[in-house]
């Protein structure tokens, strides 16, 4: 098999969405505002729904499920998007600032 | 098989490793840079990418739904809410936690390793197809099989507006 023919293979598809994924956790342990967190999950998600993609373009039977299934993710990533922005808005309002590290009144 | 770099093919292929490396340094600027901003800016990148890699899987309608929604409202929301957050000037202290420095890396690539080792190591199944996946079965299936499905998604997206409404709302006195 060669470089050229590598959008061919399932195998490829996969190994980017791995990937996105692990940058994502990377990302999602690593930052300390709540919006860079925020968006390591939309990279998660979106390493996920290529994964679904990729197996429904080459393994399953019926190549309409698995498009379906990326809308509704899309759909839930929009919904999470806009729930955690309008609480990262709220804490900001009552701490003045995202740090994840100053937000700790409901730490034990 | 093993096209040439000048032919149909090969061209084809070379688009897209050019799309894979796109999608990955967008993903790298987007968990690695130090202002939110370019963060976003990053996202955006590799959500393109992303989206050309659906338009290789023969889904164009997907493709376009992923720029649609990810890059022109998600990320649009995402910088909407860097400015009027101002996080630019709240990181100025120590490291979070024991998992922020080199561990956190090396779970991630743990993690990374392990998906790519199952994705490389097992033998994926091939059915044939029984339609092509064009917009049209789309359509009926969202409206015949996965009906239920797509009316539950329309609730919760509207519960999630009104939620962040009345959340962003809190606190506001007029």
């Amino acid at each position: 098999m060669s470089i050229l023919t590598l959008y061919n293979s399932l195998q490829a598809y996969l190994l980017v969405g791995a990937l996105l994924f692990g940058m994502g956790v990377y990302g999602l342990i690593t930052r300390r505002t709540l919006i860079g967190m925020l968006i390591a999950g939309e990279m998660i998600l979106v390493g996920a729904s290529l994964n679904f993609m990729a197996f429904n373009r080459f393994t399953a039977p019926d190549p309409a499920t698995g498009q379906i299934f990326a809308l509704f993710i899309m759909a839930i990533a929009a919904a999470e998007a806009a729930i955690g922005l309008s609480i990262v808005i709220a804490i900001y309002r009552h701490y003045r600032s995202i740090d994840a590290q100053d937000v700790v009144k409901l730490k034990g | 098989m093993n096209p040439s770099l000048f032919s149909a093919d090969g061209l084809v292929g070379l688009i897209f490793l050019l799309t894979i490396a796109i999608t990955i340094a967008g993903g790298i600027i987007a968990c690695n840079s130090e202002r939110l901003v370019r963060a976003v800016a990053g996202l955006m990148i590799c959500f393109i990418g992303v989206g050309a890699l659906y338009y290789f899987l023969n889904s164009p309608f997907v493709a376009m739904m992923q720029v649609l929604i990810y890059v022109g409202a998600v990320a649009v929301t995402i910088s909407f809410a860097i400015m009027l957050a101002d996080p630019e000037q709240s990181s100025q202290h120590g490291p979070i936690n024991a998992l922020s420095g080199p561990f956190g890396f090396i779970t991630a690539a743990l993690l990374t390793v392990g998906l790519a080792l199952i994705a490389l190591k097992t033998m994926w199944g091939d059915e044939p197809k029984v339609n092509d996946g064009s917009v049209k079965i789309i359509g009926t299936q969202l409206l015949t099989d996965y009906s239920m499905v797509f009316e539950l998604v329309s609730i919760v997206l509207l519960i999630s507006i009104i939620g962040a409404l009345v959340i962003a709302r809190e606190g506001r006195k007029s």
